[in-house]
């Protein structure tokens, strides 16, 4: 058995980005098939264009078409490309001084090993294909041939009518979650059935679940205890209100369980009783689910009912709220 | 300026921390060895700070359970950087300066290896035309070492004897997670990774967490007989754009260096995740060559996200202590391609200490 | 050794919008600092060191956003710091700011705090499922429902006095130009009316979703002898404590009551009521401001909040005019709300809160909170230089 429970979870949101005038003139050219840099109020023309000026901190706003054609400046090869790169095969980063440009800006070299790069080669803007005002309208950078990027069709008419004002921009990260010791032997316990929590040595309180650190004093709980599978309800809120990633329709009641035996409340769903007739103190039950579907879940109780039993006494739980 | 001292440092480093991104039960037992160094109880810490990072967990407000690990009742005095420890310190140094308190205990941490470290740096570029693409920190750090080759300010041989001496000296520290140096000519045989690195040129990926205690002046005497006084702390930052900065230079550094008097550093503690950028920090601090530099291995052997910073200030203090140097440096950094540097001169005598 | 004095001489904030998409990230935080800088009679250039502040970088989905950032901000070559305390990051990242002058270590600071919700969804930001969990809550309103609720039942509160808090402040929003809420037809009987959302909470009393940043210039003694109005800083408070423990009270939390009693002493206020005379308090949602109160000391526990403020005493004509610019409820860039709340308190005892002008304040509350209500920051402005 490992020390720890742990599982996947993804992170993903398409972010949608306001580019200001100064980005959205630089994606607007190059949804065009267009490079634009901007002066700056020293003379050089920076691509993409700084928003603001490094030195006189003023919204850039002199805009200079530069050559699709540059030099390397410096390179480093990706052996191992991640997801979300411009090649999911071996290539070069490379910083490219475009014609026109006097600093080099960051993109992808399709060259098929380090040996087809060098610094001072002649590179060369391959656009994609379809192009929305990204950065990735260009699809890389390719040794320049003699006759300069392929052609593609840029839109009829003048360089920024109708502008690029946003971009999204996917985010999709994966990461391996892990549940500390003490939640994982919460969750070991949820699979078979058992609600467990622990006693902090020091206070002598009982966490459900258990805490790396009893947040009272720093101190880990220990002792295990189980609790009861039934307990009262301190305060609640009935949601109404659907959001994104829900995964329970709405309206449902999210209370707080004082389960006998613990001393502090979980939050979980009351189910079993119209939600206009929960109460504070009612009195409820775990209602699990059918065994074959208990995973390491808090989740392996599908909600708690109420068990009919009168109302827990206010000063029961009024240090609970 | 009041005299303040690192009087308290614990850290905890490994390839593949287990447990929860919130790394409370790292901690834990972080806070108890600073409790033991200093003979306190948390009720004689003045003052908390942490840094930490949302993205590394992989979940918003991923600081906020890190206040159990304090045991808060009755609440404390607590403020959160989502930057290094170096900086957490820097705020908790800020707080004794104003005489609002006498100590504190700052700590930060950061579970990498939750995520794909390279994928989630990405995040921390310009979100129009860098992140798109998702450069990793490798790729990025090798356009940096190119720049540098191109430009002759350095060789691959300089290279490999800062990885050389890193590994060899991580040998000595039970910390780091990659260790065993060899010979110069050894590693220059090992194929490029990303070329013009080599896997010895790029820290490792690393899980940890670290805690350092602060004290002013009297408390700081009853704690050590030789506290490690701050006599500078200083810190700046560049542009990030990797077009428009001499990536061979670091000017933050170099700024930074100028607030602090460097003058009989001994050792240096600095923060250079990739070969190169030790070269450059070396260069910017304008260090003499007789001055040893990481002798802990530094954070090219072990580089947990968010504290490695900070444990070069605990082990550049822990010479301090036990009588090795007398004045040492520590330099943290921050961001793609050492954008952002912090500089740390600690002494055992509280002279020069207000800069 | 005690604090520098320390000053606000610049507040600036944007329009805040449901979507500002006429600015980038660097764009939206411009418009603030430079208006603050503007009213600082400042340029960039004079300025020492950079503090920047926002709530969690899932919202924009970038990770330590103050990098890419910087060089726009005007901070390269300049000390840069970012401050995460959740929902209080905005008031906690103005006190990072004034501890620089505090310490003596920096002389003109700019502290910048921004949120641009519209890049994701918070409700997104706020509830990414984790595994082993039940992802019961929904949202920072479901998550305070409960919490309403106690407060209701513990202090016997009549129900209508969420609405009452409500229409004030969205009544107050028409007196302040940047607020991003402008609905004058807002009265107590449209909030009653209003959807149950996360009942006991209606969506009328609950903030908005908003893009927007504040931005503020904090200097020493020296520099403020130039200032016509500087808003003196009298008292600096931060308290933590867990998000859930077992028997803490979660609707007076003791780190508020703590950092309320430290705030005062630090202020030399011994009534509060009496002594303050504007107060920008946190309130995301409506129920707050009676139970802020409360915790505050400006009333009694147990009920003392709320016939405040059903009393009208915490109206622009009340004895404590609470959130004169509509506050967290009419506009709430997450990662600026405190901040924001921080300004208002500086404009109001410059005299220079225009429409939502207090006559004759003096001194003033800046408040926020984060997390689950267990994060605190708050600060005391004054007209006056502090004796203490």
């Amino acid at each position: 058995m490992t020390r720890t429970l742990s599982a996947p979870v993804t992170v993903a949101f398409d972010y949608t980005r306001s580019t200001g005038p100064v980005l959205g003139r630089f994606l607007t050219g190059l949804r065009d098939a267009k490079l634009v840099g901007g002066r700056t109020s020293e003379g050089k023309v920076v691509v993409p264009p700084p928003e603001f000026d490094p030195v006189t901190h003023a919204a850039i706003d002199d805009f200079v078409e530069v050559a699709p054609t540059g030099t390397v400046t410096s390179w480093t090869w990706v052996p191992e490309p991640v997801a979300g790169q411009p090649f999911d095969r071996p290539f070069a980063f490379v910083l490219v001084t475009l014609d026109g440009a006097d600093a080099p800006f960051l993109h992808a070299l399709d060259v098929s090993s380090p040996d087809q790069v060098s610094t001072g080669m002649r590179v060369q803007v391959r656009w994609a294909d379809e192009r929305v005002g990204a950065i990735t309208d260009i699809a890389g950078l390719e040794p320049a041939t003699g006759n300069g990027p392929t052609a593609v069709d840029a839109p009829e008419g003048r360089l920024g009518e109708n502008p690029v004002t946003g971009v999204i921009t996917p985010v999709s990260l994966d990461y391996q979650y892990a549940a500390s010791p003490e939640e994982s032997a919460f969750y070991r316990g949820l699979n078979e059935g058992r609600i467990v929590g622990q006693r902090c040595p020091t206070c002598r309180k009982v966490y459900v679940p258990p805490r790396s650190a009893c947040p009272a004093d720093g101190t880990p709980t220990a002792e295990e205890v189980e609790v009861s599978q039934t307990g009262t309800i301190t305060t609640f809120c009935i949601v109404n209100v659907p959001f994104l990633g829900q995964k329970i329709t709405p309206p449902y009641v999210s209370a707080y369980v004082l389960l006998d035996g613990a001393d502090i409340a979980i939050l979980h769903l009351i189910l079993g009783v119209p939600a206009d007739e929960v109460r504070m103190g009612m009195r409820v039950k775990a209602v699990w689910k059918p065994e074959e579907e208990w995973t390491y879940s808090l989740e392996n109780i599908d909600h708690f009912e109420p068990t009919g039993d009168p109302d827990a006494d206010y000063d029961t739980y009024r240090h609970h709220l | 300026m009041r005299d303040v001292a690192v009087v308290g440092f614990a850290q905890r480093q490994m390839e593949e921390f287990d447990g929860s991104p919130t790394c409370v039960e790292l901690l834990v037992p972080l806070f108890a060895e600073c409790y033991e160094q200093t003979g306190w109880t948390r009720r004689d810490v003045g003052f908390w700070c942490s840094g930490s990072s949302d993205y590394l967990a992989g979940r918003s407000f991923s600081f906020v359970s890190a206040v159990d690990a304090i045991g808060v009742i009755p609440p404390v005095n607590e403020s959160h950087v989502e930057m290094d420890l170096a900086w957490a310190m820097y705020e908790a140094w800020l707080k004794i300066q104003t005489g609002e308190v006498d100590t504190a205990l700052v700590y930060a941490f950061g579970k990498a290896s939750a995520g794909v470290l390279r994928r989630t740096l990405a995040l921390q570029l310009e979100p129009y035309t860098m992140t798109p693409l998702w450069p990793d920190t490798v790729s990025l750090a090798g356009l940096q070492a190119r720049a540098g080759l191109d430009a002759g300010l350095w060789d691959e041989r300089a290279m490999a004897e800062v990885a050389n001496r890193s590994l060899t000296d991580a040998e000595k520290n039970e910390y780091s997670v990659r260790k065993g140096g060899s010979s110069v000519e050894e590693l220059l045989a090992r194929p490029m990774y990303a070329d013009p690195l080599r896997k010895h040129d790029c820290s490792p990926v690393t899980d940890g967490a670290a805690a350092i205690v602060l004290a002013a002046g009297d408390r700081a005497r009853e704690v050590r007989d030789r506290p490690a006084w701050i006599g500078g702390v200083s810190h700046y930052i560049d542009p990030m754009s990797m077009g428009t900065r001499d990536l061979t230079r670091s000017p933050s550094t170099a700024r930074a260096a100028a607030a602090v008097d460097l003058d009989g550093v001994e050792l240096a503690e600095l923060h250079a995740p990739f070969s190169h950028q030790e070269l450059i920090l070396r260069h910017e601090l304008g260090l003499a060559d007789d001055v040893r530099i990481n002798p802990s291995g530094g954070a090219l052997t072990s580089n947990p996200m968010f504290s490695a910073g900070g444990i070069r200030i605990g082990e550049a203090a822990q010479r301090i202590w036990s009588g090795e140097v007398s004045k040492a440096v520590a330099h943290a950094t921050s961001g793609p391609a050492l954008q952002q540097n912090l500089v740390c001169v600690l002494g055992s005598t509280t002279e020069g200490a207000s800069n | 050794m005690t604090k520098q004095p320390a000053a606000v001489v610049g507040v600036g904030q944007t329009h805040h919008r449901a979507k500002r998409e006429d600015v980038s990230m660097a764009g939206l935080c411009r418009e603030a600092i430079d208006r603050a800088l503007e009213d600082a009679g400042m340029t960039l250039d004079e300025i020492d060191a950079i503090v920047v502040g926002k709530a969690p970088d899932l919202f924009e989905g970038v990770m330590m956003p103050e990098l890419f950032l910087a060089e726009a901000l005007g901070a390269a070559g300049k000390p840069l710091l970012r401050v995460h305390t959740a929902g209080s990051v905005g008031g906690s990242t103005a006190i990072v700011a004034s501890l620089l002058v505090q310490a003596g270590v920096h002389r003109k600071v700019l502290t910048v705090a921004y949120e641009k919700q519209s890049e994701s969804n918070a409700m997104w930001a706020l509830s990414v499922p984790l595994p082993f969990n039940m992802p019961v809550h929904a949202g920072a309103g479901g998550y305070f429902a409960p919490h309403v609720r106690s407060y209701i039942r513990r202090s016997n509160a009549p129900t209508h006095v969420g609405a009452i808090v409500a229409a004030k402040d969205r009544q107050n929003a028409l007196r302040n130009p940047y607020a991003h809420l402008k609905n004058p037809d807002t009265t107590v009987e449209s909030v009653l009316a209003s959807q149950m959302l996360w009942d006991p909470i209606r969506y009328d009393e609950t903030c908005p979703s908003s893009d927007g940043a504040c931005a503020l210039v904090i200097v020493s003694e020296d520099v403020a002898a130039a200032s016509p109005n500087p808003a003196w800083i009298h008292g600096t408070v931060m308290r933590s404590e867990a998000t859930t423990a077992a028997e803490r009270d979660q609707v007076n939390p003791q780190a508020s009551r703590d950092a309320a009693a430290a705030l005062w002493k630090q202020a030399g206020i011994t009534n509060p009521l009496e002594e303050i005379d504007a107060a920008e308090i946190y309130v995301p949602f409506s129920w707050f401001e009676p139970m802020w109160l409360e915790s505050l000391g400006f009333a009694e526990e147990n009920g003392g909040g709320w016939r405040l403020t059903e009393s009208g005493g915490t109206a622009m004509d009340g004895v404590l005019p609470v959130n004169c610019s509509g506050g967290v409820l009419s506009s709430n860039p997450i990662g600026a709300s405190g901040m924001l709340r921080f300004g208002e308190a500086a404009l109001q005892v410059r005299g220079a809160a225009g429409e939502h002008q207090v006559d004759g304040a003096r001194r003033a509350l800046g408040h926020a909170y984060g997390g689950g209500s267990q994060f605190f920051a708050m600060w005391v402005v004054g007209a006056e230089k502090p004796s203490n």
